[in-house]
């Protein structure tokens, strides 16, 4: 009995999170949520697109072509933000090597890159008409760049070993080292001179950008966040079945 | 006694401080190069020789511009301003549709030698970061809060939710 007592309290008694780690009970949790999460993504998506596009007023100097903002500000926030869950996977992944976590890693970056495009390709349509160019090499657009490469850079690096626990880690170092990127990315604006605006939305200060033509930018940006969460969980529960077939294959091709 | 987990852990996070440190210092090192454009005071304390290509920054300053065409081309002489000095700037070409007195703009191009005008090749229209409707903006300009021709607009607070009636114009 006293060598009982003595043994340490079973892992996730305290510590509730650590139970939705597990591959097996994410999946059992989130496949039948999906499909809701996906058509709640879709739904808020469009009103807050037809709504920006449609109902908001457009900008007094700008026009029309203001209304890119409902796609492009949006895109960068999750753009930015997934790379921060992506460089938590990987923290994650190096120091407790978490399998979860690691699978996570490899499905997240390819939505991430996904955003980031959109980000920059409305960017530079936006850029055209309003600035007069559709690209300049300024601190901020040369900083999200760098982000879609390092995006591009841990797709390759995750899927370029033949031992895949060795692709896992490389790719956590690298997004972790290119997590810096971030606060780059954010503060760019203010620290040095940009041809980009400045933030218009800030934790801090009132927002710059008139109440009517806030509400949609909002409403987008938590069905971006959505969508971005409901690819995610879609192509994680499909690796997670993959890597359950596979295990299972190679187990029956052992027994044969 | 460390566990292993606990050594990656204090491993990363001793990799963090160091590679965080590094980037900001050399970030901070390369920030006059990382900067896009110059602003007019900038220009006033350090020129840059006659013919060295540098980008100049500023708003255009109200009642500076001028424009003539001459040749079946348009010259725009205007005023570059930071608030501290102003720098006179000759281009001829196209204007982006944002262009006007009081916007920000970003100029690509070399001082003149012996005088102190600027010769643009490109102009760029930057944007501030605020938006509101025509309405929004006419009840500004009609209660004398702002005149777009003197720069950026007043705090964004007293404006983002202020009640305007329906503008016809």
């Amino acid at each position: 009995m006293s060598d009982i007592q003595a043994m340490p309290a079973p892992r996730g008694a305290g510590f509730n999170l650590h139970k939705f780690a597990n591959p097996g009970r994410f999946l059992r949790i989130f496949s039948p949520i999906l499909p809701w999460l996906a058509v709640f993504a879709v739904v808020v998506c469009v009103v807050g697109i037809v709504w920006g596009f449609v109902f908001a007023p457009a900008d007094w100097q700008q026009g029309d072509a203001s209304r890119i903002m409902y796609v492009h500000v949006p895109a960068a926030w999750v753009a930015m933000n997934g790379y921060a869950a992506l460089a938590i996977c990987s923290f994650i992944s190096l120091v407790w090597r978490h399998p979860l976590a690691d699978l996570a890693a490899m499905e997240i970056g390819p939505v991430g890159a996904a955003f980031t495009a959109m980000c920059l390709v409305s960017g530079a349509l936006w850029g055209k008409p309003e600035w007069g160019a559709y690209w300049v090499w300024d601190a901020r657009l040369t900083s999200v760049l760098v982000l879609f490469f390092l995006y591009l850079g841990h797709i390759a690096l995750i899927r370029a070993f033949d031992n895949q626990q060795h692709g896992y880690r490389a790719a956590a170092i690298l997004a972790l080292v290119g997590a810096i990127n971030l606060p780059i990315i954010v503060f760019s604006v203010q620290w040095w001179n940009t041809l980009h605006q400045g933030n218009s939305i800030s934790l801090t200060g009132p927002s710059k950008i008139y109440i009517t033509m806030l509400w949609p930018l909002l409403i987008t940006t938590i069905g971006f966040y959505l969508a971005f969460a409901a690819l995610v969980v879609a192509r994680l529960c499909s690796a997670i079945m993959e890597t359950r077939t596979r295990a299972l294959l190679f187990a029956q091709a052992e027994r044969s | 006694m460390m566990t292993r987990k606990k050594r990656r852990l204090w491993l990363l996070v001793t990799c963090g401080i160091g590679v965080g440190s590094a980037v900001a210092l050399t970030l901070a090192a390369f920030s006059s190069s990382l900067t896009y454009f110059l602003a007019p005071a900038q220009v006033v304390a350090k020129a840059p020789a006659p013919g060295d290509l540098f980008r100049l920054g500023g708003i255009v300053q109200a009642g500076s511009v001028s424009k003539t065409v001459t040749e079946g081309q348009l010259l725009t002489t205007f005023r570059v301003t930071d608030g501290r000095a102003s720098i006179p700037v000759t281009y001829t070409g196209v204007l982006p549709d944002l262009f006007r007195e009081g916007q920000g703009v970003v100029t690509i191009g070399s001082m003149a030698p012996g005088d102190h005008d600027f010769i643009a090749q490109e102009v760029l229209a930057k944007h501030g970061a605020d938006y509101m409707p025509k309405a929004v903006e006419q009840a500004l300009r009609e209660s004398g809060k702002w005149n777009p021709k003197f720069g950026p607009p007043p705090p964004a607070s007293t404006w983002n939710d202020m009640t305007v009636k329906k503008a016809n114009g």
